[in-house]
């Protein structure tokens, strides 16, 4: 084994850690001897589920009163190693969402050290890790290996590696505490707002109907949205129709959105730029409506139809809710 | 009410050039554009500053080349000036080495206000605005779908993963913004013969104050290993919709057993 510790970034979506953090932790335990995380939060309400997965300590600083984690996350890590309360990890691994983000920056400037990127693999060299990322839409793939001298900071994209349980005793808590941040940490979460749709979450639906540009307009998304209920998935869309206000971002599936892989991706009326292949393309399998037949999407698709959705998606909902 | 706005300029993405894999940095023969992501920051400034009813947009961009392409672009929508930041030295920069001479450009600016945009469209860290953030110690509020300012803070939906949060920031800060924040306008044939003549004040790392060890490739701190190919997904059966084709796709969904 590579790494004496790696300290992994704990998220929570409510009471349960994100599938993020649970990715992360798989990674880790093959790449170093400890493995510890680092949140924002109560870590004992996540201490169970957390050890279960590997992680042996879990740091945390407290409720943050609306504060954004990225600033003070990163000043609690950077003080409690300078303090020498705490041995600094030989890498961190944090989730390429948007605290993950903001705690990976902050953190860069803290210990004067870059990131690495938009990683799905890991391999340690020695002591040191090397993330490799997809490139040109995943045409290329770029390993980079920290040299810094210190820790390294790697931001993983979520769907990676496979979270697995197994069987760790709940794991150790200890506070991790956030200095006087000044004005530095004046911004504030005043309300907070959910626009997660019924049924099966985006990124855990077996089956995910997304649709693009190629619907013509906001109200045919209805037949995307009656797609994924009658085969019991999720409805996801293109970053196109969520910049021009069809459906909310947290349906996007891309680069800038979620990443998905379920056993079936069926994009309905969308071409396939880099931004969107991106986040789909490692799904099992994939359908892909479109009329027209140079459309990249085409190149990544198991199934094709060159045809107009409005035709396609509306047969294909009757045939399947009359069996 | 003075806003900087970071904006990047890059290949055109319909022709994105490559990567050398001798100097493992990305070639670009090619005249640089306006990130399409920064055109939502601009626009976001340019409406920002109308609705203060005071106030200036300057921009300020790092490129090799001493590159203005781009910058014109963003000047013709509005924008009052620029900074353009080019070095030798700053090749390979990551975003780190990247947010250091961001930073020390915009603090000579003194702005009330920062945007950039959540990431690019040609490298996609999406971490220099939070760097360029902690840089010049100043708050900060990312992943905007929408920004206002209100009584000396801005006010900002921040994306998250469930949907959004309001949050509150007193100026000056740092907000990075996404793609549909606004809608950014086309430039005008004024604004295009205006921009010409608009000033750029051109700098090097020298004129910055930035040693070069702390930047560029000396500075990185990472060391690409290789650049190869991905392996790629093969295209499987395509066909044309002659009215049936629902039938071929019910017949791959049993054959998958997923009903």
């Amino acid at each position: 084994m590579g790494l004496d510790k790696i300290w992994v970034f704990g998220e929570a979506n409510g009471d349960a850690v994100a599938s993020i953090t649970l990715e992360m932790l798989a990674a880790a335990r093959e790449l170093a001897d400890t493995v510890e995380v680092f949140m924002a939060g109560d870590g004992d309400d996540y201490a169970e589920e957390l050890g279960e997965h590997g992680a042996e300590t879990v740091y945390s600083t407290g409720d943050l009163d609306g504060g954004l984690q990225g600033v003070a996350v990163a000043a609690a890590v950077a003080n409690a190693i300078e303090e020498g309360d705490v041995d600094a990890p030989d890498a961190f691994l944090l989730g390429t969402t948007q605290d993950g983000r903001d705690v990976a920056a902050r953190l860069s400037v803290k210990l004067d050290t870059g990131v690495i990127t938009n990683c799905v693999a890991l391999e340690a060299d020695g002591d040191e890790l090397i993330g490799s990322e997809p490139v040109f839409g995943g045409v290329t793939d770029v390993r980079t290996k920290n040299t810094s001298g210190k820790p390294g900071i790697f931001l993983i994209r979520p769907k990676s590696f496979e979270a697995e349980g197994v069987g760790g005793a709940e794991a150790d808590t200890e506070d991790l505490d956030v200095p006087d941040l000044g004005a530095v940490g004046a911004a504030k979460v005043t309300n907070s707002h959910v626009e997660e749709s019924d049924g099966p979450k985006l990124d855990e639906a077996a089956i995910v109907v997304s649709g693009g540009r190629g619907l013509g307009e906001a109200d045919a998304f209805s037949l995307v949205d009656e797609l994924a209920s009658t085969v019991g998935g999720a409805a996801g869309a293109s970053r196109a129709i969520v910049d021009a206000g069809w459906v909310p971002y947290s349906m996007q599936v891309g680069q800038t959105g979620k990443v998905v892989k379920p056993t079936v991706y069926i994009a309905a009326g969308i071409s396939g730029a880099t931004q969107h292949l991106v986040g789909m393309k490692g799904s099992k399998n994939i359908i892909a409506i479109n009329k027209d037949p140079e459309a990249p999407i085409f190149a990544v698709a198991d199934l094709g139809i060159v045809g107009d959705v409005h035709k396609v998606m509306p047969a294909l909902i009757e045939a399947l809710k009359s069996r | 009410m003075k806003v900087v706005v970071c904006v990047k300029q890059i290949p055109d993405p319909a022709d994105p050039g490559a990567l050398d894999p001798e100097s493992k940095t990305l070639v670009r023969d090619a005249k640089l554009i306006l990130d399409e992501s920064d055109s939502y920051g601009v626009e976001m400034a340019l409406q920002l500053v109308d609705a203060a009813g005071e106030g200036e947009v300057h921009l300020v961009s790092m490129a090799p080349n001493n590159e203005t392409a781009g910058l014109r672009t963003a000047l013709a929508m509005g924008a009052a000036s620029a900074t353009l930041i080019s070095d030798e030295a700053l090749k390979g920069s990551d975003a780190l080495g990247t947010a250091k001479v961001l930073a020390a450009a915009i603090a000579r600016q003194e702005p009330d206000l920062v945007l950039a945009a959540t990431e690019s469209s040609d490298g996609y860290t999406g971490t220099v605005p939070e760097q360029v953030a902690a840089l010049m110690d100043l708050p900060s509020v990312t992943f905007a779908k929408s920004v206002a300012v209100d009584g000396g803070a801005a006010k900002v939906q921040r994306q998250t993963e469930a949907g959004y949060d309001e949050v509150e920031c007193p100026l000056p800060a740092l907000v990075s913004v996404t793609a549909g924040v606004v809608e950014p306008r086309y430039p005008s044939f004024k604004g295009i013969m205006a921009a010409k003549s608009k000033p750029v004040d051109e700098l090097d790392l020298g004129g910055l104050g930035i040693d070069a060890g702390s930047v560029g490739w000396a500075g990185a701190g990472q060391e690409i290993v290789s650049i190869a190919d991905a392996p790629a997904r093969e295209a499987g059966e395509v066909i044309e919709d002659e009215g049936d084709a629902y039938e071929r796709i019910v017949s791959f969904l049993d054959d998958l057993k997923v009903l």
